[in-house]
Formats: structure tokens, sequence, C-alpha cells
């Protein structure tokens, strides 16, 4: 009976896991072994060489990775703090008007990643609307705002802003009310409840939200290209122009098992230090 | 007991909206008592204890500790502490740190706080092991004794209880009813315990505060009330009553009003006309043999028997009215149902209740 019931398990797992090995393992498998090619060919059928891994280090490519790990950190850490005090506010205090800032956020992302961003450059730029309209009333002609570092994290900021807030949401209204009072009764003041109960509570939350602005930040490639102009190359960029301009698989493959193996050990550390069944609700 | 007043309510009202869910309430919580407030749910008592702790804010009226009005001194800045209804323990935490947290917040040095967790272990006979345990992974009447240690652990003025034992089964419940007399007794601290069960009530208390919509209906021990309540919602609060509406015959006398009473000797003190109910509990009522004597008797059928263990129920139709009378097993009532019976009882045993229906 156990062994049907374990075979049938297997079985009905069958279908996703042949998707999985396609779609998920094979391109990554491709990825790995390309970037242990030599430089600019598109077949496997040469010795193994890191000669592209010396690329990566030598040819500064690494600043890329560097420059776009820091700035997902940036953002990552901006989020939390502007999405925290909001989802503590829409949990604890708005009551029903959250719903209304829910259903806000949420229909942004059916307006594509792109034009929301084209609409920032519009809005922005150099004789964009803000400086159009304020050429036109006071005759000062402004700098306009895009095409520097600090423009792509206000983008990756405002793109990602949705992967933090509700995670987190989620992470808040796992806290019961009762607990934080009797905390509060214990003598705790507000600070004290938000060190000793809320944030370790809402930790999963917290690891889950991070992780994915982060994982996602760190990818991006569209706030660099479209606000920043290029003002710094992401590693995504350089990824993209590797396969692309390039014509360099091994040295993009290079570039994209570096980003992967660094974000996949991320992930594994965060993920194993929280209960995720917990923010399923599953126990 | 010192009858020194630690927590006064002066005419404390409570409103949410048009809604009053506490009505001018005067309370005195004497030091070192165990003051239950017993009602029914609705009655007001959750509201109550959320002013008492400083969850919320009375709308009129003053709450006094010692001869400090703390109207506005919020929950975290009070000098007492609630065991809630739900325990509130932190499930991230071990049963020591649970313990210790209100001492951690007061600065108390790690290794005294250890040696206070370890001491209140010890006196809710805890194993002194779990202290590195797991909250979530105690039973629900360790995890009671944890939430009881860790209000200790404050060392509350005023310890108060919002239902606590009401998730736990019978036996349990009853277990640590016991307990908790007893840690009140040991500890000597003010303890003030919310329920709606009367039993948890007069098992526990010195003094019992029976609410009804948002007022006080009555204040006293448990033998005080129910040997004289002090109106119809009281008495019949208070367990099982026959209530007779009874009136002055104008010769120092009494009669029953919708009942045959014959009234051998005796008087209530009733004007003529002057109506008032007569309060008999159901024990203070006798099968009378032939000869035997009561002050007042009637006579009525045998209707129905209910056992409840070691005592019995008597279902007694005397008119149109039921009578319940009660009796020890041993006391048990001989012969059989349908034949006419004797009822009596005498005035020494009965309480005279203001005669309005809605009590």
């Amino acid at each position: 009976m156990d062994r049907l019931e374990a075979r049938q398990g297997l079985l009905s797992s069958l279908p996703m896991t042949v998707l999985m090995v396609l779609i998920f393992v094979a391109p990554l498998v491709v990825i790995a072994v390309f970037s242990i090619m030599p430089q600019r060919v598109f077949t496997f059928a040469h010795s193994p060489t890191f000669e592209a891994y010396r690329v990566f280090v030598e040819q500064g490519y690494w600043r890329s990775l560097a420059w776009s790990l820091a700035m997902a950190a940036l953002a990552t850490a901006i989020l939390f703090l502007v999405c925290y005090p909001l989802a503590h506010a829409m949990t604890r205090v708005f009551g029903r008007f959250s719903l209304v800032i829910v259903i806000a956020i949420v229909l942004t992302l059916i307006v594509s990643e792109n034009i929301r961003l084209y609409g920032w450059v519009l809005t922005l730029m150099k004789g964009g609307l803000i400086g159009g309209y304020v050429q036109s009333w006071t005759g000062i002609v402004l700098e306009g705002w895009t095409y520097n570092t600090p423009i792509i994290v206000f983008g990756l900021v405002y793109v990602y802003l949705p992967f933090m807030l509700f995670p987190l949401l989620q992470g808040l209204a796992m806290i019961p009310e009762e607990v934080r009072q009797a905390a509060s009764d214990l003598g705790a003041s507000r600070w004290r409840i938000l060190w000793e109960i809320d944030l370790p509570l809402a930790m999963p939350g917290i690891v889950v939200g991070c992780l994915l602005t982060f994982v996602l930040a760190a990818g991006a490639i569209a706030e660099s290209k479209l606000l920043g102009g290029r003002a710094v190359i992401v590693i995504a960029d350089e990824i993209e122009r590797a396969f692309t301009y390039g014509q360099n698989w091994p040295l993009g493959s290079a570039l994209s098992v570096s980003l992967i193996a660094i974000i996949g050990a991320l992930a594994f550390v965060a993920l194993s230090r929280i209960d995720l069944d917990g923010i399923m609700g599953r126990r | 007991m010192s009858s020194k007043v630690v927590l006064r309510l002066d005419s404390v009202s409570k409103r949410f909206g048009n809604f009053t869910a506490i009505d001018g309430i005067d309370l005195d919580i004497r030091e070192g008592e165990f003051l239950t407030i017993v009602g029914p749910s609705g009655s007001g008592k959750t509201t109550m204890i959320r002013l008492l702790v400083g969850m919320d804010e009375p709308t009129e009226g003053r709450i006094y500790l010692h001869d400090e009005v703390i109207n506005h001194v919020p929950a975290n800045r009070r000098p007492t502490c609630m065991v809630f209804q739900s325990l509130a323990l932190f499930p991230h935490r071990t049963v020591g740190q649970n313990i210790e947290f209100p001492l951690k917040i007061k600065g108390v040095p790690p290794a005294d706080r250890q040696a206070r967790a370890l001491e209140l272990l010890d006196l809710l006979r805890l194993p002194r092991n779990y202290y590195g345990k797991r909250v979530t992974q105690c039973s629900g009447g360790e995890r009671q004794r944890v939430a009881l240690a860790r209000a200790l652990a404050f060392d509350p003025q005023i310890l108060f209880f919002d239902e606590p034992l009401s998730a736990l089964d019978y036996r349990l419940r009853k277990e640590l009813q016991k307990e908790l007399k007893e840690l009140h007794r040991r500890t000597g601290r003010t303890f003030v315990y919310i329920t709606h069960s009367l039993e948890e009530a007069m098992v526990m208390s010195d003094r019992i505060a029976i609410m009804r919509a948002g007022r006080i209906a009555q204040v006293g021990t448990a033998a005080e009330i129910y040997a004289a309540p002090r109106s119809r919602f009281v008495a019949e609060f208070m367990g099982e009553v026959n209530l007779f509406r009874v009136e002055g015959d104008g010769n120092g006398g009494f009669r029953g009003v919708d009942l045959p009473i014959t009234v051998a000797n005796g008087s209530l003190g009733l004007a003529e006309g002057e109506r008032a109910l007569l309060m008999v509990r159901p024990e203070s009522v006798r099968f009378l043999a032939a000869g035997q004597h009561a002050d007042c008797t009637m006579t009525g059928q045998l209707r129905e028997t209910f056992e409840l263990g070691s005592r019995i129920h008597y279902d007694v139709l005397v008119g149109d009215r039921s009578i319940t009378v009660e009796k020890l097993r041993d006391d048990q009532l001989a012969g059989n149902g349908g034949s006419e019976l004797r009822l009596g009882f005498d005035l020494a045993s009965t309480h005279l209740l203001a005669d309005d229906l809605e009590g």
C-alpha cells in the first residue's frame, strides 16, 4: 500500500519533473558548460578552460557585477525601510483603507515595467513633464534628473516595491495582536515590542521580501538602460551584450554563472533559516 | 487579609459610540484578595478588564491605584499585569525567555533573571529542564503555568486573569483552579479574575462581583451573595431557586399571590397588599411526613426526578408551578411519584426580594 502510494507520488510529479528538467535544469547545464569553453566558440567540442572567468576578472566585468549587487542591496534596504512602516500601518492602523492601497499597487503591475519606466523618463528628463512645465511657467531651465546612478536605484525601488510590501504584509499579519498586547502589559515600550516581538515574528516575511527584491534587482536591466542611460553598466546588460553584439557565448555564460552562484548561495542561506511552511499557513 | 484598597473604580463608564459597555461602576479591589468578576457574555467583563489593565481608557469616571488616578496611564507603565485568555506566550522564545521577558525589560542582569525564572518554575511545579524548552512544545496545562510564571516575574501589584482556563478540558480546569487558589495563598498577591463560569468564581474567590449589562449587580463573598442576593437576577444567576410571589395580608402575616401557601407562623413585615418575592433555595425545601411541621407548607405532585450524582432534584408540581427540591442522595425521597406530597420550608432559610420581574 505504502509502496503504491509512493509510486503514485512519483508518477503524478512526472510531468512537472520533466518540464523542470527541460526548461530549468537543461539551460543551466548548457550555460555552465559553455562557461568553461574557450572564447568565442559556439559548440561544446573543445577542451574545457577557465579562460572566460579570467576575462571576467581581468577585463573588469566584475565591476558590473559589484555595481548590480550594490545597487540591489541599497534598493532592498530602502525598500525595507519604506515598506515596513507601511505594512505595519496597513495591518494595524488603516483598517479597510489597506485594501485600497493593495488594489492600487496591484493595478500598477498590469502595465508593463518598461512602459512605466518610460513614464518616469518622460516625467523626469530635461524638458520633460516637470522640467517643461517649470520652464513654461517660470522660464527657469532645469537640468532633469535622469541618466545617473541614484535614478537607477530609484527605478529599482519603484519597480520592486510590491515584491517587498506583500511578503512583509503577510509576515506582519501572522503576529497575534494579543502577543503584542501582552508584551506591552509586561512593560515593553513600542520600540521594545518592535525589536522583541514584531521583527522576530515577522522574520519569515522579511526574509522572503528582502530576498525577492534583492534577487530581482540584481538581475534588473531596464532601470539602468532606460532611466539611468547606462550611467552604470549592470551585469545583466553585460550578459546580454556578450551573447548578442559580443558574440561571445562563453563569456556571457561565465558572467551568468557568477551571478547565479552568488544569488543562489544567498537564497540558500536565507531560506534555510526560515520556516516556509509557516508563511504558507500550513502550520 | 488587610482591607486596604489597591484599586478603586469611581463611577467609571465606557462608551463605544452609542453603546454603553460599562455603566457607572464603583468597585474597590482590596489588597491581597482574590476577586472574581463574573457575568454572562455581553455583560461588559472584557471591557472591564481592558480598563483595569490599561488597554482602554474610561469615557467617564476615575480609576485610582492606591491614591493616584491612572485613567491615562497605558498598560506598559502600570504596575499590574494580565494573563490573557489566549495566554499570549511568545512563540519564538523558550519557556525561560518567556518568563524572563519582564525582567529583561526592567534591565535585570542575565544571571539574576535566570535564577528568578528557575525559582518560578519551581513555584509553578514545572521541571527545571523546561527552561530551555520551546513554548510551542508545551502542553496546554504547561503553557498555562508558563504564562502565570511570566506574569509573576513581572512582580505585579495586581494580577489580572481574563478567563485563562476556558479553553482547557474539564479535569485540567478543575486541577488548575485549585492550583491557582493555592498560588494565591502562597504568594499573597491581589488576584482579579474574570470569568463567565460561576462555579469557577465560587471555587477560587474571596469575593465575587456579579456583572450584568455593564453594571455590577452585587459584590460580596460567595456565601453572602448566595444567601442574600440583592436582585432576582443575582438570585437566579447564583444557582437554582424557587421564587414565590407573596403579599401582606394586613394582619402582620402574608399569603401567596399565585400559589396556595399555608403559613403556620411568621411575618415578613409586609404591609397589606405590599408584594415581594420570597426566595427559597431548593435545598431548603423539605418533604414533610404526616405530623411534621414547617413555617410554610404546600401540597403538590412529584413530576420528575433528576439524578445529579451526589444530589437529586425533584420537580414538584404545586398548582401550575413547578417547585424544585434538592436532596442529598443519602436523604432521598422514599416512595413513588404521583401521590400527594407535602412540602415545607422555614422562613429563617428564605430571603425576600423586591417584586420586579426584570430583576
